[in-house]
């Protein structure tokens, strides 16, 4: 038998998902020497997972490294499968037999939920919900937001929290030469929100969301940014970190939030309030969200390892509308193990791992892999990782032949999926391209299946 | 939005953070890294991995702006670097020696 990844038996590797760490796996195992062929499965008919579906509307340029995954996938040795769910349209030991190697890069698909009382009331959300109907998502196309109300409320100072509040806060016609779907820039256009509370369980020293995202909620066209100057004074472990060289992102938050705090009175239509030390209790409300049980929190703990602790002090915010945004989970796929408290897929450098042992041939990256944190360019140094354990494991692998695609097409074939293609997506790619130029939009996006196979029929 | 290599990086050169960049955007010569502007996304996932704290995004303090210039007109014409590489000789004791 020939070695693999030898011109005689390519490698074939299956990657599950084609969001940032897809597409950073493939370029890494593309580039790493051996022959080799690598097949990307994606359950929905478009890739770049979150940099087409998460990424905001109003930030075209963090959705620029789509460039970088067009490059990869016109590469001969790449193939995009399209419209397959694996462990649904093939399964995972399907997919073994067909590859030496499979990688799971399929991201965090769910929320993490705050598990208080009324926390499924109508009117309270998940903000992946809110990010995934604002960008076109078929999964989310068709929720609807009740934005009728005068108060919104975000639980989470993250940067999808940033975004919510940003796409609550600004006007129709800020969002309108955006790729936003236009089912959601018709909603957003009729909202009656005023003001947006953003609130976080720690203080403006421990909050997630990063310097640039924060400074934009000062420059919105219709709202201002409310921080009070009182939960700017730290103490001393917040003073303690950001004076840490090491936290010097840290720092700029803290000034931006300063000359949030030094502003003029607020004079726009709309309010954007920054709340820290607050955690929620309970939402309240007679068959909807009504009002929101908040308890006042303060700082205890070490310098960087601060934890909120109640302090008894209570209080209730009105509000019509919520979004938890305090994290993504990943969720489990049949026939691979997976970590059911951390909402990942256990791993050793990437290798999968069902309690001590090693699955060989079986691989993780991405949030899948480490868990819901870092941004777009942290992928691709996961995936690199990960590639690196593949083809150090490359000797050891079952060097058999596999049949790979050509399998696979045969068995989707069978069972009546419509595997798109690469080149199919280009053809949708460049229907929505088209489709977004009359109302000079970079593109107006397909959210469901059907249209986009339709684009594929004429 | 602008994001740019300083002085730092000259002679210690660590390349950690090409590894994260999600676009490709870093060229470098034999001493240090410059970001090309234009490919550049301003996504900030180099700069923390910087040990010499090299890499300034907006508002860049008035003492390094002449490096948005270097940038632009350096990288362009040098080879993409887009894996970590061995450090310029020396560059631990020159971190030591920036206070890192």
């Amino acid at each position: 038998m020939s070695n693999l990844g030898t011109r005689e038996n390519p490698l074939r590797a299956a990657i599950v998902g084609s969001g940032p760490a897809g597409f950073y796996a493939a370029e890494a195992l593309i580039e790493s020497g051996p022959t080799l062929l690598v097949d990307m499965f994606e359950r929905l008919a478009s890739p770049f997972g979150l940099v087409r579906s998460g990424v905001a509307p109003d930030h075209p340029k963090l959705k620029q490294p789509i460039l970088v995954y067009q490059q990869i996938a016109e590469s001969p040795q790449f193939r995009f499968l399209g419209n397959v769910t694996v462990g649904r349209d093939v399964s995972v030991p399907e997919l073994k037999d067909c590859y030496h190697v499979v990688v799971f890069a399929c991201g965090a698909q769910t929320d993490r939920a705050m598990g208080i009382g009324g926390e499924y009331l109508p009117g309270s959300r998940a903000a992946t919900e809110f990010v995934g109907w604002y960008n076109g998502h078929p999964d989310y196309r068709d929720l609807v937001f009740d934005l009728s109300h005068d108060t919104a409320v975000i639980i989470g100072q993250g940067n999808v929290a940033v975004d919510v509040c940003r796409i609550l806060a600004k006007t129709a016609d800020e969002l309108r030469h955006t790729d936003i779907a236009a089912h959601a820039l018709e909603a957003l256009a009729e909202s009656r929100i005023r003001d947006i509370h953003m609130i976080g369980r720690r203080g403006p020293a421990q909050a997630k969301f990063t310097h640039p995202e924060l400074r934009e909620l000062g420059e919105l066209a219709d709202c201002d940014p409310i921080v009070d100057p009182r939960d700017l004074e730290l103490n001393a472990a917040s003073c303690a970190e950001l004076a840490d060289r090491s936290n010097r992102a840290a720092i700029k938050s803290y000034e931006v939030l300063q000359a949030f705090a030094a502003r003029p009175p607020p004079t726009h239509r709309r309010r954007c309030h920054l709340d820290f030390l607050k955690s929620p209790i309970e939402l309240i409300g007679d068959g909807r969200l009504e009002r929101l049980l908040l308890m006042r929190n303060c700082l205890v703990g070490q310098p960087s390892r601060q934890v909120a602790q109640a302090t008894g002090e209570m209080e209730e915010l009105a509000c019509g509308v919520l979004f938890r945004s305090i994290g993504y989970r990943g969720v489990a796929i049949a026939g691979v193990p997976f970590d059911e408290a951390r909402g990942v897929i256990p791993n050793r450098d990437g290798r999968v791992i069902d309690g001590e042992n090693v699955v060989p041939g079986v691989y993780v990256t991405g949030w899948i892999k480490r868990g819901p944190t870092g941004i777009i360019g942290t992928n691709r140094e996961d995936s690199v990782l990960t590639v690196n354990s593949i083809l150090a494991d490359l000797p050891h692998l079952d060097a058999g032949a596999k049949p790979g695609a050509d399998r696979v097409m045969a068995l989707l074939e069978g069972r009546g999926t419509r595997v798109v293609s690469y080149a199919d997506w280009q053809k949708i790619d460049a229907a929505e391209i088209r489709r977004g130029q009359p109302a000079a939009k970079p593109r107006e996006k397909f959210t469901g299946l059907k249209e986009m196979l339709d684009v594929l029929e004429c | 939005m602008t994001t740019v290599v300083t002085d730092n990086c000259l002679r210690s050169r660590f390349t950690d953070c090409v590894t994260v960049c999600p676009v490709a955007c870093f060229h470098g010569d034999d001493q240090m890294l410059y970001i090309d502007p234009v490919v550049c996304i301003d996504c900030g996932a180099c700069i923390s991995k910087c040990p010499v704290q090299a890499i300034y995004e907006d508002p860049i303090p008035p003492d390094k702006q002449h490096w948005i210039e270097i940038n632009a007109t350096r990288a362009p014409g040098l080879p993409v670097i887009k894996t970590k590489q061995e450090p310029y000789p020396g560059a631990e004791a020159r971190q030591k020696e920036l206070g890192f």
